[in-house]
């Protein structure tokens, strides 16, 4: 065990060294960020000072190579727009993401599982119907239109909850957050469900899916015949089994709403990581971008070898072979 | 006894007499919303709008424009030049305190001069005139200038004074430098003369700013408002929502699509006034051949005639109608109307005339007209990808069949400076609100000195002698001649194809009294309420 998490640890470093350099390929393509550092009143040879001094026109292998270097000493360089150290701006900006991320995923898996269960055992139910044809607009409707219709409904219309911001944050010193006070609690309700709500209906469908899998196969028909409760069956048997699939597909989400919040954050002004990368794009604010990109590759790693992880535990084979191996 | 319970009612009474005065300004909470927010606190390192808009609430500067974009004291109280012409003197304010308590001085003013013109500075390319400032007393700066410069104040405009005592305890005597790498304190602090002082700075997220109760200013602005709160909000739609729902009491930047719907939401108002920018597009006259044109070994727009026809094929009418749903002021000129130099004969608009343009290309050899790249920046100004697709439309009415390309600014803006864009679009806004910027970004032969923004190619011998000499002449009326005559070479030269003047549009609550100002300067000390 110890040594497969080390191998994958290595092939993370491999993974953020690719997705740097590739970054570094493209950044030469989104523009100068020269331009929006000075005033329009800059003369040529001033711009070309800035230039030569950020080392912009060295060759992308040069550059990307100091980015490295750096980076490995734990230094990534101050923010071309903020004018401060990017690690600072982004440890201040990860609690706002990884909050919101984390609220909506678990949220989305719980009421996702409860679901799918729910509509694969009652299948003919008119709940049922309902809740699997709601569950279309989920995945069909864009997030920044699900988020602006919110807005409208909840903010402008009912005036119930707040159109933008994180609200009032506690700050814990080494952590910034919005679940202790009403007002954020409160800022956290509409971006939750805008980020969660195609998670929670492909978890939904995926549950319900697999659960009619299993519910049709042998195992099933003989813990019947054993006289095992519905319970029994249909929580110790089926939903186990149909939990391989869920989790992988899970592990993946989560990562790509830590990483792709950014939609979701832009509509609603959520100061987080993926308003900052927006934010940074649009400056050609290099140094954040590179922090930036660098970070989700690591998170991406990180949820997949959890993933991994829990295979061990939901799945009792894995464990079996590879112990059966080691004697 | 008796005595006891006056001690004990005393401090109850003030205290409630305390929390009567304090009611209604509790309540003069401005919360704001814009698309940016300003990119540092260090009034020195970036020349930008949004950063001047902050620091122009904290800081003061020695005058700035008001409301009817007049020249007006702030720190400097009356100015002149001396009898050496290169010499300009300031009285400063007397009695004016730093949100510290430290005084402001002459030396504050020598010291922000300098530092302004530090290498690190990203102000300095308004102050390159200046070679010396000096104190006379502690109410006196003079500066010396170069040669004559009529116009050094209005270069000053967005120039804060920084306390130089507060700056050297907190080693910040030179504007930030990037490469040196970590952050100074003057990024998120600031200690300003200005009507309010920062309580709280969390850049992207949330600025607070509270009145300055020891303002100079108190009895001369209305400094109604006791507390000012600013949030960024990027998203357009967001920013609508916010207003309407009453979490922000003031949008500075609208968008023009959500104008009609703010005014006729309950509660709103939008108020409107022109802005200090042009836009219009340039057409690349210097060069041998366009690079994307299909007319090969000549290039049409070095002929007059050409740019003439391109001129009047723009229906500029049209496009204030459709594009800009109203809220734009069609142009002749590359220049807003209130600046120095600005003459309403040379802001016509040009009649569109299909038929002239057709002949005016016939005349010059294309007959059948020519295809070249429209370039345009898509997030810049209001509504410009829109604009060009408009007039792309009219182009191709002539026979010139023109590609567009919208980029990104960021894109747009590192292309334009290589000079090698065709036919592009570019905003100006005149800082010091004289023509002379306009001449010399805009105009100028492209040198080292001058024509930064020049990328047509035109080059006038003329144009560049007027325009060096008309910033050393301090008799103002000779100097008026040569700016109308260097308007009306440019002007018959048809050197860019103006399109409008932007208009600038704030939506606020109704019960807030704040008319438009034209830098697009909010000035919260300014602001009044109806009551």
């Amino acid at each position: 065990m110890p040594a497969f998490i080390l191998r994958r640890l290595l092939q993370s470093v491999l993974v953020m060294l690719t997705v740097a350099l590739v970054s570094f390929g493209l950044f030469r393509f989104i523009g100068d960020p020269v331009n929006n550092m000075v005033g329009q009143e800059a003369t040529m040879a001033e711009r070309a000072a800035l230039r030569e001094s950020l080392g912009l026109d060295d060759p992308v292998p040069v550059q990307f190579l100091r980015f490295v270097v750096n980076a490995a000493q734990g230094e990534f360089g101050v923010s071309y727009r903020m004018a401060r150290p990017v690690a600072d701006v982004i440890a201040e900006r990860l609690p706002a993401t990884l909050e919101l991320a984390l609220i909506s995923g678990f949220g989305a898996l719980a009421l996702g599982i409860a679901l799918g269960v729910y509509t694969a055992l009652r299948r003919d139910g008119w709940l049922s119907h309902a809740i699997m044809s709601l569950s279309l607009v989920g995945v069909s409707l864009p997030t920044f239109l699900i988020g602006i219709l919110l807005i409208y409904v909840f903010a402008v219309e009912l005036k119930l909850l707040p159109a933008f911001g994180r609200g009032e944050v506690v700050d814990l010193g080494w952590w910034t957050t919005g679940l202790l006070t009403t007002s954020g609690l409160k800022s956290l309700v509409m971006p939750a469900i805008t980020l969660g709500l195609y998670q929670l209906t492909l978890i939904m469908r995926l549950v319900r899916a697999e659960m009619l899998e299993v519910l049709r196969t042998d195992y099933i028909k003989f813990a019947r015949a054993r006289g095992l409760t519905d319970r029994t069956v249909h929580f110790g048997h089926a939903l186990r089994n149909t939990l391989l699939p869920v989790i992988t597909i899970t592990g993946l989400q989560i990562g790509s709403i830590i990483a792709f919040a950014i939609i979701t954050e832009t509509v609603f002004q959520w100061p987080g990581v993926g308003l900052l990368f927006i934010t940074a794009v649009q400056f050609v604010d290099i140094p954040v971008m590179a922090a930036y990109l660098v970070l989700i590759a690591l998170i991406f790693v990180v949820i997949n070898l959890i993933v991994d992880l829990l295979y061990f535990v939901v799945d009792p084979r894995l464990r079996v072979q590879r112990t059966g191996r080691g004697q | 006894m008796n005595k006891t319970r006056l001690a004990l009612a005393l401090p109850f009474a003030l205290a409630t007499l305390a929390s009567v005065a304090a009611a209604p300004a509790a309540a003069q909470t401005v919360r704001w919303a814009a698309a940016g927010d300003a990119l540092t606190m260090d009034p020195h390192s970036q020349n930008e709008g949004p950063t001047h808009v902050m620091n122009h609430q904290v800081y003061d500067s020695l005058v700035f424009r008001d409301q009817a974009m007049k020249l007006a004291p702030r720190l400097a109280t009356a100015w002149k030049i001396t009898e050496d012409p290169n010499v300009w003197e300031f009285k400063l304010r007397e009695g004016v305190k730093y949100h510290n308590g430290n005084p402001f001085t002459a030396d504050d003013v020598v010291f922000s001069i300098q530092r302004a013109k530090h290498e690190n500075s990203d102000m300095k390319g308004l102050l390159t005139s200046v070679v010396e400032v000096v104190k006379v007393d502690e109410h006196t700066v003079r500066m010396r200038t170069d040669g004559p410069n009529p116009l050094l104040p209005n270069n000053l405009t967005n120039l804060f004074i920084m306390d130089r005592e507060w700056s050297e305890a907190n080693k910040v005597m030179l504007p930030q430098n990037y490469k040196a790498g970590d952050e100074t304190f003057a990024v998120r602090n600031a200690n300003g003369t200005g009507p309010f002082r920062l309580v709280k700075r969390e850049p992207d997220v949330r600025t607070e700013l509270e009145r300055n109760e020891d303002y100079w200013g108190k009895g001369t602005y209305p400094m109604e408002v006791a507390k000012v709160v600013f949030t960024p909000v990027r998203s357009a739609a967001t920013r609508v929502a916010a207003l309407l729902s009453g979490e922000v009491d003031f949008l500075l930047d609208p968008p023009v699509q959500d104008l009609e719907r703010l005014s006729a939401a309950k509660g709103i108002v939008v108020r409107s006034g022109p802005e200090n920018r042009t836009i219009f597009l340039g057409m690349n006259q210097g060069a041998a051949e366009l690079r994307s044109a299909d007319v090969k070994g000549r290039n049409p727009f070095a002929d007059k005639r050409v740019r003439a026809a391109m001129n009047i094929a723009i229906n500029r009418d049209a496009v204030k109608r459709v594009v800009m749903r109203g809220q734009s002021v069609p142009a002749g000129i590359v220049a807003p109307p209130f600046i120095d130099g600005y003459d309403k004969a040379m802001d016509v608009v040009p009649a569109p005339d299909v038929a002239r343009a057709k002949a005016l290309l016939a005349e010059a050899g294309y007959p059948n007209g020519f295809a070249v790249t429209l370039s345009c920046p898509n997030d810049r100004y209001v509504n410009d990808e829109a604009i060009c697709q408009a007039v792309t439309g009219m182009f191709g009415q002539i026979g010139v069949k023109a590609r567009l390309d919208a980029r990104p600014k960021s894109i747009h803006f590192a292309e334009l400076p290589k000079g090698e864009l065709d036919l592009y679009m570019l905003g100006w806004g005149v800082p010091t609100m004289d023509s002379h910027y306009v001449f010399h970004y805009l105009y100028e032969t492209r040198t080292d000195k001058g024509g930064s923004w020049n990328v047509t190619g035109y080059s006038s011998a003329k144009v560049d002698e007027l325009t060096k000499a008309m910033n050393r002449e301090i008799d103002l009326g000779k100097r008026a001649g040569m700016v109308a005559e260097v308007w009306k070479t440019v002007q018959d030269d048809v050197v860019y194809l103006p399109i409008h003047h932007q208009m600038l549009n704030w939506a606020m609550k109704d019960d807030i009294d704040f008319p438009v100002q034209s830098e697009n300067y909010p000035y919260f000390k300014l602001l009044k309420y109806r009551k």
